[in-house]
């Protein structure tokens, strides 16, 4: 895993208090990881704390999986 | 109208998590202030507070990870995890789990807190100020609201019926309880989860409740010394924290499953100073027509009561109540007992008459009246007996509980003996 996939999954298992195991890289946040709307509105913003992006509302709305949010911070990254 | 007794109760408290730890350190005479150690303090007037018993879950101690998972705790602020503790020992204690539609929807859920989630608020400033408003977390609204303690209670519990709250400073815990029974008695609710909760020790609560003149500041060197009710050197209350939750049930919703009877609460009364913000009036109307409702709803009369459980914070306020009650009684004076209680616990505000609550139906179950510490010389005369320094056993089936808000709100509630009759 990437460094990036790395930060993202820490932040996912301390916000979702869910097992490392489960925390995938297609593991949706609201399906697979317990998730409400409102902790994925704050898993957006731990991200943007994190690695000091932005995310504009309409990109959060299509980052539902791990795989999503790692794929979003490397392409802002890049 | 129907009655309504108590069938559960659960409270964390800086004596102890647990109604029975609690009790038991209360009749034995412990006292719970001291300095607060875990934030500053050093430029505040007032150093000291009744914190609750922080540890591991033993001994009972409060540990809030039994209560709440730790992703649930960081989204709310304390007062609602002390719900939830409370709230699950009041049910299990009632042994009441309402499982199908019909138990659920007659199960409401009345929660108060006077203050709610200050230090979240004050937090919330600070990242609202220094990171700006895309970083306030969706769970800053819904983790400072007061009614979420009743929300999460219910969300946790599913129970479906009245979800309700109360904002009455001091008053609250009384209010929430005495409207809760209202709710059963008119048939709205057979069983009401109700009562107070407050987690108001942090900086800014200790500099503005200082503000308003309310703290003790003269004892920060003797913490134990500083609650002291009645007594000539009182200088003001000692801020406490906790949750107190009983749960309320129509009688014969009590009877038919053989629940275990605390004591019936009979009476309920409600009234307004139209005074002052902070203080009450100085001929203690408010607080006499308040006892009085309440004894008047009970169809009792001011010689039946055994047993009150004052609001007597400490303050100057103190003798303005026993003026009124010395009112109320008349020539009965001499064989009422009445304590405060905050002079062990200090002053939990919207929790303050929740917890006082359970302490009078407890005082009636095992007929002993809590002590006032440190009550070494009253500064007025009384023949009532205002229990100082020890537990007094005497017969109690009849208590007061009284409370008393900034804004001139009261209310007092009556418990009876359940006899079976």
């Amino acid at each position: 895993m990437s460094d990036i996939a790395e930060r993202v999954k820490k932040i996912v298992i301390d916000h979702l208090g869910v097992d490392a195991e489960k925390v995938s890289e297609g593991a949706s946040f609201i399906d697979d990881l317990g998730a409400d709307s409102l902790d994925t509105v704050e898993l957006v913003m731990a991200f943007e704390e994190e690695f000091g992006v932005e995310i504009p509302d309409d990109a959060a709305d299509s980052i539902l999986t791990v795989g999503d949010a790692v794929k979003f911070i490397e392409k802002a990254q890049a | 109208m129907r009655r309504v007794v108590i069938t559960g109760t659960g409270m964390v408290s800086p004596l102890g998590c647990g109604t029975e730890a609690t009790w038991a350190r209360l009749i034995a005479g412990d006292n719970a202030a001291r300095r607060v150690t875990e934030f500053e303090v050093e430029d505040l007037p007032a150093k000291i507070a009744c914190r609750l018993p922080f540890g591991d879950g033993s001994n009972n101690t409060f540990n809030a990870d039994d209560w709440m998972e730790p992703k649930e705790q960081r989204k709310v602020d304390s007062f609602i995890v002390y719900a939830m503790a409370a709230a699950d020992m009041a049910l299990a204690d009632a042994g009441w789990k309402p499982e199908n539609d019909e138990d659920q929807i007659a199960t409401g859920v009345l929660i108060g807190s006077g203050i709610g989630g200050l230090e979240g608020i004050v937090e919330g400033g600070y990242t609202l100020r220094d990171k700006g408003p895309r970083r306030i977390s969706p769970f800053f609204i819904p983790g400072r609201l007061i009614n979420l303690a009743s929300g999460q209670v219910s969300i946790r519990h599913k129970l479906r019926g009245p979800n309700h709250s109360v904002v009455t400073a001091c008053s609250t815990g009384a209010h929430a309880i005495g409207d809760a029974m209202r709710l059963i008695a008119l048939g709205d609710a057979d069983v009401m989860v109700a009562g107070g909760a407050e987690s108001p020790i942090c900086r800014i609560s200790l500099a503005g409740f200082a503000a308003c003149k309310a703290l003790s500041t003269q004892h920060n060197d003797d913490p134990q010394r500083a609650s002291r009710p009645y007594d000539v050197d009182r200088d003001g209350f000692v801020m406490g924290e906790g949750a107190g939750i009983v749960i309320l049930e129509e009688l014969e919703h009590a009877k038919a499953r053989g629940a275990k009877i605390y004591a019936e609460v009979v009476g309920y009364g409600l009234s307004g100073d139209a005074y002052h913000i902070t203080a009450p009036s100085e001929d203690g109307d408010g607080a006499y027509r308040c006892m009085q409702m309440a004894l008047k709803r009970a169809g009792l009369t001011a010689a039946d009561v055994d047993y009150i459980n004052a609001h007597g914070t400490s303050t100057m306020a103190d003798t303005i109540e026993l003026g009124a009650v010395e009112r109320l009684v008349g020539e009965h004076a001499s064989k009422i007992s009445m304590s405060s209680t905050k002079s062990a616990i200090g002053h939990l505000l919207g929790a303050a008459g929740a917890v006082e609550a359970i302490f009078s139906a407890l005082a009636i179950r095992d007929n002993i009246a809590p002590p006032t510490l440190n009550l070494d010389n009253p500064s007025v005369e009384t023949k009532i007996d205002l229990v100082p320094h020890v537990a007094r056993k005497r017969e109690i089936n009849v208590a007061l509980s009284n409370s008393f808000g900034f804004g001139g709100t009261n209310a007092s509630l009556v418990l009876r003996r359940y006899t079976g009759a």
